[in-house]
C-alpha cells in the first residue's frame, strides 16, 4: 500500500480511538469538566503531561534543531526539563494542596484580591492563545505534508477533532485521549530511533548507540569504510572539521548565552498553565509530586533519543550527500525535493552535490516547477556566493528519518499520526486552560458568582467551542505576531503572578500535608 | 504544642531534602553542561566527552531520578510525622 493509503488509516484510527476514548468518559459535572474529579492515577496523569507539554515542536522540530546546533542544542533538553524538577518540589504539591480548579482561583484566593484574579486570567489566556495557534498550524501542516490537502483544511479537520473531544469530556476526555496519543507519539518516535540506531551502531538504544561504534553495516550505509569501528561522535566531528564547521559535541554560543536561556527555559515550563493544571486532577498531594516525576520520565524517554536522532541524521545525511552525484542522491532525498524542505542548486555545474557552513540561497526554495539537466527540482531563489549547494530544512531530520532508514510505509505514516498526536494534544490542554478561565474564573468568579453548577458547565462548554474556533482561525490566519509571540509566552509563563504566591507559600513554611 | 514543634521539624526537614536535591540539580545541569563542559569534554566515556553527555542526557536522567528521590523520602516524611494522606 502507499504512503498516503497508510497514512488516511493511521490518523483514521487514532483518530476514532480519541473519539471513542471522549465517549466514554464525557464530563457530566464542573468537577470533571475542569479536574477529571481528581481521580487520576500519578502514571497516567505523568504520561498526559508528557503528551500535553511536548508539541508538534518537540516531536517534529526539536531533533532537527539540536542536529544543526551540535552542542549548543542542549539547552533545549535541559531547559524544558529542568522545570519539571521545580514543579515537583516546589510548586505542585502547594498548588494542590489548595484543592481549586484553575491558576486564577488560586491567586484569587491567595491575595483575596478579584483584580488579581482577573490579572491571571488574561495571563492564562493570552499564553494559551499564543502557543495554542502554533499547534494548530502545525496540525495542518502535518497533513498537508502527508496527505497533500491543503493546510486550511488540516486545520478544520483538527479543530473538529479537538472540538468533539475538549468540548465533551473537558479534563476527564482530554486525560484520556492524552494518555493514548503520548502512547502514539513515543512509539512514532522511538521506532524509526531504533531502526537508525541498529542500522548505524548495532545497538538497539539510540540513547547508548550515539556514543557507540560504527558498525560494519553502518559503513556501508555511510558509504566510507573507514568509520567502521571509531565512535560516531568522532566521525560525526571529523566530518564537520573536514567541512568547516565547529566541531559537533563543542559549542559556539557564549556560555552566559546557554545558561541565561536555560535558567528561563526551565522557569518558563514550570509556569506553563496547560502543564500546571494537569496537576489538579491527581487524588492526593503526594500524587501530584509522584506525577511531576512520572511525567518527566515519560518526556525523558523521547528526549534522550532526540540528541541520538540528531546525530545520526546528521551524519547520515552529510555522508550520504555532500561530494555525491546527484545521479546516486539517495531515494529520499528525491522523495523530499518536492516538499520544499530540502534543495540542491548546482552551483559550479560540476552535477556533485556539494554541502558546507553558510547558506545555499536566500528564504526557502521557491520552485520554478521545472527541472535541471539531472532531473533535479530547480529553484528561482537569489543563490549565495558561498560553497554550500545545499537547502534543508530542519524538520526533515524527523520526518524523513523512516525512509532514511528504508522502514516499511506504514512507520512513515505512524510518524504522521504521532506528529498529529503531539500537537492535538498539547492544543487541547491549552483550550481547557481557555474554557476553564472564562467559565470558572470570569464568569463565576466574577461576573456571575451565583450561577448554577449546570450554568457554569455550560459556560464551560461554550468556552471551549469558542476557543477551538478562534485557535483555528489563527491557524488558518497565522497573525504576524505569533511566531514572535511564541517566546514571550513562554517568558511570561515564568513571570505569570502564580509563582509569587506559591514560593511565598513555600518561604513561608507552610507544610504541604498540614492544617487540614 | 509539642505538635507544633513537630510540624516546624517537619518542614526543616523537607527544606533540607530540597536544598540538597536542588544543589545536585544545579551542579549537573548548569555547572556540568554549561559552566565547566569544555574541561569535562577531556574526559570520555565510551564514544561520548563527558560534559556533552550531561548537557544532552545525564542531566536530564538525573532530574528524572532527583524527583523520584523526592517523592520517596517526602512519603516517608509524611508517615513519620503522621500527615501521610490515605
Amino acid at each position: 500500500m502507499s504512503i498516503t493509503t497508510w497514512t488516511w488509516i493511521l490518523v483514521g484510527v487514532t483518530f476514532a480511538i480519541y473519539i471513542i476514548v471522549a465517549i466514554r468518559s464525557r464530563a457530566v459535572s464542573t468537577g470533571a469538566f475542569y479536574a477529571a474529579e481528581r481521580t487520576i492515577h500519578p502514571v497516567l496523569n505523568g504520561m498526559a503531561t508528557g503528551a500535553d507539554w511536548m508539541s508538534a515542536a518537540s516531536f517534529i522540530s526539536m531533533a532537527g534543531l539540536i542536529s544543526f546546533m551540535g552542542r549548543d542544542g542542549s539547552m533545549y533538553l535541559m531547559g524544558w526539563t529542568g522545570g519539571y524538577v521545580l514543579l515537583a518540589m516546589l510548586l505542585a504539591p502547594y498548588l494542590r494542596k489548595y484543592g481549586k480548579f484553575t491558576v486564577p482561583e488560586f491567586i484569587g484566593d491567595r491575595y483575596y484580591s478579584q483584580s488579581a484574579r482577573i490579572v491571571s486570567l488574561v495571563c492564562a489566556i493570552f499564553i494559551s492563545f499564543t502557543y495554542v495557534a502554533g499547534q494548530m498550524r502545525g496540525v495542518g501542516v502535518v497533513f498537508s505534508r502527508f496527505l497533500n490537502v491543503p493546510i486550511n483544511t488540516g486545520v478544520v479537520i483538527g479543530m473538529c477533532i479537538v472540538f468533539f473531544y475538549a468540548v465533551l469530556g473537558g479534563m476527564k476526555g482530554v486525560t484520556y485521549t492524552q494518555v493514548a496519543q503520548y502512547c502514539i507519539l513515543i512509539i512514532a518516535y522511538m521506532i524509526p530511533a531504533i531502526y537508525i540506531s541498529i542500522m548505524l551502531t548495532n545497538n538497539p538504544v539510540p540513547a547508548f548507540g550515539f556514543g557507540s561504534s560504527i558498525s560494519a553495516g553502518g559503513a556501508e550505509i555511510l558509504q566510507d569504510a573507514s568509520t567502521q569501528g571509531r565512535y560516531l561522535l568522532d566521525v560525526l566531528d571529523g566530518i564537520h572539521k573536514d567541512l568547516g564547521f565547529n566541531e559537533y559535541t563543542s559549542g559556539v554560543r557564549p556560555k552566559i548565552d546557554i545558561f541565561f536561556i536555560v535558567v528561563a527555559l526551565m522557569v518558563g515550563t514550570a509556569g506553563l498553565p496547560h502543564v500546571i493544571i494537569r496537576f489538579f486532577t491527581v487524588p492526593r498531594i503526594r500524587d501530584a509530586r509522584a506525577s511531576a516525576g512520572w511525567a518527566l520520565f515519560f518526556i525523558v524517554l523521547l528526549y534522550t533519543a532526540a540528541p541520538a536522532v540528531a546525530a545520526f541524521a546528521r551524519t547520515n545525511f552529510i555522508k550520504t550527500v555532500h561530494n555525491v552525484h546527484y545521479d546516486h542522491a539517495p531515494q529520499w532525498f528525491k522523495n523530499w525535493e518536492s516538499t520544499g524542505l530540502i534543495a540542491w542548486v548546482d552551483k559550479n555545474g560540476d552535477g556533485i552535490m556539494q554541502y558546507g557552513p553558510g547558506k545555499a540561497m536566500t528564504g526557502k526554495p521557491k520552485y520554478t516547477g521545472k527541472t535541471g539537466k539531472l532531473g533535479q527540482a530547480m529553484v528561482s531563489n537569489i543563490i549565495t556566493n558561498g560553497p554550500n549547494e545545499i537547502y534543508i530544512d530542519r524538520d526533515i531530520m524527523v520526518l524523513a528519518n523512516p525512509e532514511i532508514a528504508r522502514l516499511p510505509n506504514w512507520i512513515i505514516a505512524l510518524v504522521a499520526a504521532g506528529g498529529l498526536a503531539a500537537a492535538l494534544s498539547t492544543a487541547a490542554g491549552l483550550l481547557l486552560v481557555i474554557s476553564a478561565s472564562i467559565s470558572h474564573d470570569l464568569m463565576k468568579g466574577v461576573l456571575m458568582p451565583s450561577m448554577s453548577e449546570k450554568g457554569e458547565l455550560l459556560w464551560a462548554r461554550c468556552g471551549a467551542a469558542g476557543a477551538v474556533v478562534i485557535a483555528g482561525l489563527f491557524g488558518i490566519f497565522p497573525p504576524g505576531f505569533v511566531a514572535q509571540v511564541v517566546a514571550f509566552a513562554f517568558g511570561l509563563a515564568g513571570l505569570h503572578p502564580f509563582f509569587l504566591p506559591s514560593l511565598w507559600e513555600f518561604l513561608t513554611k507552610k507544610p504541604t500535608s498540614m492544617e487540614q | 504544642m509539642a505538635r507544633k514543634e513537630e510540624l516546624q521539624a517537619y518542614w526543616k526537614q523537607n527544606v533540607k531534602y530540597i536544598a540538597i536535591l536542588l544543589s545536585i540539580w544545579f551542579t549537573v545541569s548548569y555547572l556540568f553542561g554549561i559552566v565547566f563542559v569544555d574541561q569535562l569534554d577531556r574526559v570520555k566515556i565510551f564514544g561520548f566527552p563527558l560534559g556533552y553527555w550531561f548537557a544532552n542526557q545525564g542531566a536530564e536522567v538525573i532530574f528524572c531520578l532527583l524527583i523520584v528521590a523526592y517523592v520517596q523520602l517526602m512519603n516517608r516524611l509524611d508517615r513519620r510525622y503522621d500527615v501521610f494522606e490515605d
